[in-house]
């Protein structure tokens, strides 16, 4: 299932002022995840996996701190072994207001996200060159197996396989029925 | 005994340095007048810094105001006296209104306390920002957000490590003494814990061989190290330094017996300086000036 969270709206939730659009300061980052972390859990009960949209869309800038506490904490909890639930990210909105924040916070915890642009979804921030070009094959070809990626990049199956296991690790690719789906492409993009 | 502390004509973050000499050698309590009535100019950081200063005495220090009016006058555009009469005994005539539509203010002297704080002050100096770091510094679009950021950033750095509240005002003006172009100005005044006993009371700190108020500052600012061992701390002074490069501006950093600055090649001040007065909490300042691709060459070799 597909959920969306307008990061604007929970912003104007979190903090006294209905007329704050900019995401500063660590407090209000942390509580601004706090909010979307819960409503995250609110999609888990339904059960099983979740694709959630993060959107940037209307909000006007965000720092250091915040990005920190929004993006890189949010990546880093459902990334980790104990992560609260099945979830995936696919960030839309991010334009060049936000991302000197964003991308300093992905460069110092070696996170990636997936970005969704007007020409469509990429990856950003650090990757390997094996699982960058892995994703794209992924997201170019639609749900497929490692040897489908493996074929269209012209490499060894099981280093296919490898990069592609990383991904589902950073919650850039899932597994379906033993198949892989890079978020945001795929039949779940189309969904 | 009332001890005069003399204000040098034009106030700023080197100029400060003599108000602190004079005042080193005196106790905490020792009653002071703090004498700005041959002021003709303060930068944001020289009135932050005024009103810092009065926040260390335990005796409530008294001010003379300046004589010449145009001076009394800006200070009130910058809302010094409004915040002074809650820290001196203001000697002297001044104005008691602010007048509205200072152009070169910014953003008039502001308490910071919460987050809250930041939220309003960001709000309120974006469009402003805007307009004079497009239009008069001539920088590019991204110069604006960038500048916003730093000064959520530092102003946060004050929430998170003083331990008590401090002071922002932001300011454009020609600063033609020095460097002949515009510049905007961000002065950020706490008189707080510092960065030493900020960086002290980081969970397991084991201070070096060498380990003052330099050293504290070179960590923090150069080396991003923050008390709090969350690897995504120590971004904001990081992100700052990163800005102020880019655009070269220009960041520096005082705490305690130290001042720690990211020089840009128009300025020729010392990287570090250390043996200065002892002064609480941190004051900081980023200054960024207005395009001139040619003039950072032309400027080296240039004398203050």
């Amino acid at each position: 299932m597909m959920n969306h969270i307008d990061v604007s709206s929970v912003l104007r939730q979190t903090v006294a002022c209905d007329l704050y659009s900019n995401l500063v300061t660590r407090s209000t980052g942390a509580a601004v995840r706090g909010q979307i972390e819960r409503l995250l859990g609110d999609f888990g009960d339904a059960g099983g996996r979740a694709l959630t949209v993060i959107d940037f869309s209307h909000v006007s800038m965000i720092d250091f701190s915040c990005a920190d506490e929004v993006v890189a904490k949010l990546l880093m909890r459902y990334t980790d072994d104990e992560a609260p639930g099945d979830a995936y990210f696919l960030f839309r909105g991010v334009n060049d207001d936000h991302w000197d924040a964003i991308s300093a916070v992905l460069d110092r915890h070696g996170l990636a996200l997936a970005l969704e642009a007007d020409d469509g979804v990429r990856v950003v921030g650090v990757l390997s060159d094996d699982e960058r070009r892995a994703w794209r094959a992924a997201y170019d070809l639609g749900r497929v197996g490692a040897a489908d990626v493996a074929s269209e990049l012209g490499a060894d199956p099981a280093d296919a396989e490898r990069a592609l296991d990383s991904l589902c690790r950073r919650r850039l690719v899932m597994r379906v029925d033993g198949d892989y789906v890079a978020v945001g492409g795929g039949f779940i993009g189309r969904q | 005994m009332t001890t005069v502390i003399a204000v040098p004509p034009s106030l700023d973050d080197y100029s400060f340095e003599q108000v602190l000499e004079q005042l080193a050698p005196l106790p905490a309590d020792a009653k002071i007048l703090i004498d700005a009535r041959h002021a003709r100019w303060a930068s944001p950081y020289g009135l932050t810094a005024l009103l810092t200063l009065a926040q260390t005495r335990a005796e409530r220090p008294a001010l003379a105001v300046p004589e010449l009016e145009e001076t009394a006058s800006y200070w009130a555009r910058a809302a010094f006296f409004q915040h002074a009469e809650a820290l001196y005994d203001l000697h002297g005539t001044y104005p008691k209104r602010r007048d509205a539509g200072e152009s070169n203010v910014l953003l008039e002297i502001t308490p910071i306390a919460k987050s809250d704080d930041i939220h309003t002050i960001v709000g309120q100096v974006q469009e402003r920002l805007k307009r004079i770091i497009q239009g008069e510094l001539k920088l590019e679009t991204k110069a604006v957000l960038g500048f916003t950021m730093t000064l959520s950033e530092v102003c946060q750095n004050i929430i998170e490590h003083a331990g008590q509240g401090g002071w922002v005002a932001v300011q454009s003006y020609r600063w033609t003494k020095r460097l002949g172009r515009r510049v905007v100005v961000i002065a950020v005044c706490d008189a707080g814990l510092g960065f030493r006993r900020s960086l002290e009371s980081a969970p397991g700190h084991l201070p070096s061989a060498r380990w003052d108020d330099a050293t504290a500052l070179e960590e923090a600012v150069i080396r991003g190290v923050s008390r709090f061992r969350d690897r995504g701390r120590g971004q904001g002074l990081a992100g700052a330094r990163n800005y102020v490069g880019r655009w070269q501006g220009k960041l520096s950093v005082r705490s305690g017996t130290a001042r720690i600055a990211i020089v840009p090649p128009w300025d020729d001040d010392v990287p570090l300086a250390e043996g200065l007065p002892q002064f609480p909490g941190a004051q900081l300042q980023v200054i960024i000036p207005e395009h001139a691709p040619h003039a950072a060459a032309a400027s080296q070799g240039s004398g203050r």
